[in-house]
């Protein structure tokens, strides 16, 4: 009896979940053989015939070495502990408040800005001669030249690890709020609380433990990002020495080819470093777990935790605060004719500037749009394809899956992007648009996956089930039930994956091997010492393109489909 | 003996619909009140309003005593009001001594005394030696014991109840009503339990009708 038997998916559509595997760790995984054979030695094209450790000896005999790994232990660790107690203390004060209802809304557009584009707009606001000190000069601090302080890119790495809280701590806090759905939160706030625990401690103690173990791999992805990134390093961290990825990639971008193996130990030392902090993140988890029960079963009701989650919450309010005026401030600069310290504002406003770049801009706009576009719609396929076997075949993608996906997350760039340029240059596909699609696709891939997963299966399987009883073929179903219905989600989902692509600077940097000019390249070449008002250009435009399809992908799912209030709140498996 | 519960003129509407018009009731210690009415009628947010944790959607009025202290406008966690739900929601990260740890005033400062009151709540409830089981591992009437001890050890002056027999069986439902009424009783708390069902009212208990009021 043929209706008895399972509807089998295509071999094209079961083939989905193995070719995106394929996308994600292939290129990893050559790209990590290609970076660990030249840091033991080994890469016969440049003369590296034998296996050694003269790559490692050269690494440390760099006068600078211990500092740099002094400094981006530093700046990574404290970042990502700062952005997680700033984001979970911010959630305990702010849970179930009114004016923290659509908080979510609110904080995706920060989140759809560029890193770099933030660290820009950032630096121009808190530089000696920026937006801040001419705010109060000079009519309260006397000055009437630019201090002579170091307030970006200073030793220590502060100005980094304040650009970095810029993004994780919106980050986190949007992960929380996501994991807050999967538990009765509301209920046991309120159970909590009729025991006699104040709003933040209660959250603290009930739901706190209840969320971590959902956001354990986004914290985990901030420890890497932290410690490896190099587009804000470059902007607002140490130059000398810079950190640990900063200094590979100034290596392995040296003229002088022999610097390519000390780089790529350098790259291998930054993996150990990500590896190694997050497995003492994770035993410090347990010690943290046992710590925390044991509070929390003693019964104390003193108000502690309320303190410092008000504390944190003021602090993530300044961080929102910082984002708003550095987006403000280059918008200013944009427009500005005149701007002398330490006036205020501009005391000429022109759009001359927009105009006199237009030209220069269009190109890399347009290349960033396109790239962006590309590496999302061949993201959408293979997640879409994915997920739909996935309902067809009803086999779920379990534990190992999530932790694929996470793995071009928690990677260090610098570990592998180099050997995957050796490899594309290998392939003669170097500095070609379509290399550089395909490097996005590693970032872009996860993301897309991640956001649309959880919507994707929340849909009530009915539907599909009542559509097929009416006799409507499975490509039909898709298209004309599933898609639809989860058109609002899909939307959101392409919108964060275009976000990232737009944003990813070292990865366009190597594929494109230098040739590819996109927004984010150009801007964060220019910060490096160019008119502040051609960098705000840049760093705006590049800011504004996902922010753009992010507004279209939340307005345009109401007016393609004529609006049915139902959709999104029904229509999931109760 | 404890202060009985004394609701003065509650009033509470959304915009458009008045729910609850002018309630007066005082529910003496040791007294069990029981307010019908249909679901959707404003039961559960009358409890919520009672307990602190009314949505700001709702338009309220009137005012909360306990005794002479009136607290209205005392912060949930304040006013010492317990309440059980029809979940039992007991936190799926603490054991179930740990629950009850969570609900016990850490004045109780001496390990040894916080266990042996723990153990103690545990026996009552019939589930001795369960402290260090996972609620998840409990049965759906074991469960709303341990709520209801949790409850309890907290030392709340009132207790409401939101329906919290209606996802239990048959048998189990009239054993455990037996067991939360007794448990009020034996502390003179004030009870004030909403249902649908009329059948969870206590014998000889009060039984008001929401809506009398519209």
């Amino acid at each position: 009896m043929a209706t008895l038997r399972a509807r089998r998916s295509p071999h094209w559509l079961a083939a989905m979940p193995s070719i995106t595997v394929g996308v994600l760790l292939l290129p990893i995984g050559a790209g990590f053989l290609g970076t660990l054979l030249p840091a033991v030695g080994f890469l016969p094209a440049i003369g590296g015939h034998e296996f050694g450790l003269a790559p490692w000896r050269a690494l440390v005999a760099y006068p600078g070495f211990f500092t740099s790994v002094a400094t981006t232990l530093f700046t990574g660790v404290l970042a990502a502990v700062l952005a997680l107690v700033l984001a979970v203390g911010f959630c305990a004060f702010a849970h179930g408040r009114p004016w923290a209802r659509r908080i979510g809304s609110w904080l995706a557009p920060l989140l759809s800005t560029p890193h770099s584009a933030i660290a820009i707009g950032f630096a121009f606001l808190v530089a000696p001669s920026g937006w801040i000190v001419r705010a109060i000069s000079p009519w309260l601090t006397g000055w009437a030249l630019p201090p002579d302080i170091g307030t970006i890119g200073d030793r220590a790495g502060f100005a980094l690890i304040a650009g970095l809280l810029l993004k994780e701590v919106p980050y986190l806090i949007l992960m929380i709020v996501g994991a807050l759905n999967q538990i009765p939160a509301q209920q046991h706030l309120a159970i909590a609380r009729s025991l006699g625990y104040a709003r933040a401690e209660a959250w603290l103690k009930t739901i706190l433990p209840q969320v971590y173990p959902q956001i354990r791999l986004p914290i985990y992805a901030v420890i890497a990002f932290s410690l490896s990134v190099v587009d804000v390093a470059l902007i607002l961290g140490p130059s000398n020495p810079p950190t640990l990825s900063v200094l590979a990639v100034r290596w392995f971008t040296d003229a002088d080819i022999q610097w390519y193996f000390p780089a790529a130990a350098a790259a291998m030392l930054q993996l150990l470093l990500v590896v190694g902090v997050i497995g003492l993140w994770f035993g410090a988890e347990r010690v943290a777990k046992v710590v925390g029960r044991h509070w929390i079963v003693r019964g104390g009701r003193n108000g502690f935790g309320a303190a410092a989650a008000g504390v944190s919450a003021a602090l993530t309010c300044t961080v929102f605060g910082l984002a708003i005026m550095a987006m403000l401030g280059m918008g200013l600069w944009s427009f500005a004719s005149q701007w002398r310290f330490p006036d205020a504002l501009p005391a000429v406003w022109s759009s001359a500037n927009w105009i006199n770049h237009l030209l220069d801009l269009a190109g890399p706009a347009w290349l960033t749009l396109a790239l962006g576009v590309a590496a999302t719609a061949i993201a959408l396929m293979l997640v879409t394809g994915c997920l739909e076997n996935e309902s067809r075949s009803h086999v779920r993608a379990g534990p190992v899956a999530l932790w694929i996906l996470y793995v071009p997350l928690l990677v260090p760039q610098v570990a592998f992007l180099f050997g995957a340029q050796v490899l594309l240059v290998r392939l003669d596909f170097d500095g070609t648009p379509a290399a550089v699609v395909w490097a996005h696709l590693v970032f872009v891939l996860p993301y897309l996956f991640l956001s649309l997963a959880d919507p994707w299966r929340a849909l009530d399987p009915r539907y599909a089930r009542t559509a097929a009883g009416l006799g409507a073929a499975p490509s039909r179903i898709f298209f004309g039930v599933k898609v639809p219905l989860l058109l609002r989600p899909i939307a959101i989902a392409c919108a964060i994956a275009f976000a990232v692509s737009v944003g990813l600077y070292l990865p366009t940097l190597f594929a494109g091997n230098g040739r590819v000019a996109t927004l984010t390249t150009e801007a964060v070449t220019l910060s490096s010492g160019a008119d502040r008002r051609v960098i705000a250009l840049y760093a705006l435009l590049q800011s504004s393109l996902p922010f753009v399809v992010y507004l279209a992908a939340a307005l345009l799912p109401a007016l393609l489909v004529t609006r049915r209030r139902d959709i999104g709140k029904k229509t999931v498996r109760a | 003996m404890t202060d009985s519960l004394r609701l003065d003129a509650v009033r509470i509407a959304l915009p458009g619909r008045v729910l609850i018009p002018a309630l007066d009731v005082t529910v003496a210690s040791g007294e069990c009140v029981t307010l019908m009415g249909p679901s959707g009628c404003g039961k559960s947010t009358l409890l919520a309003f009672i307990s602190g944790a009314l949505d700001p959607a709702f338009d309220a009025a009137g005012h909360v005593l306990i005794g002479e202290v009136d607290i209205t406008r005392f912060a949930p966690e304040r006013r010492r009001v317990g309440i059980l739900f029809q979940d039992d929601l007991l936190f799926p990260h603490l054991s179930v001594g740990g629950n009850l740890g969570f609900a016990l005033d850490a004045q109780v400062r001496d390990p040894g005394e916080r266990r042996a009151r723990i153990e103690q709540a545990l026996a009552e409830a019939e589930l001795t030696g369960f402290a260090d089981r996972d609620p998840a591992t409990l049965s759906g009437g074991q469960r709303a014991r341990v709520a209801v001890m949790r409850t309890l050890l907290s030392g709340p002056k009132v207790l409401l109840l939101d329906e919290p027999f209606n996802k239990l069986d048959a048998q189990l439902r009239s054993d455990f009503r037996r067991f939360v009424f007794e448990h009020a009783a034996e502390r003179g708390l004030p009870v004030l339990l909403v249902t649908h069902d009329e059948a969870d009212a206590p014998a000889g208990g009060r039984v008001m009708r929401l809506s009398d009021f519209h």
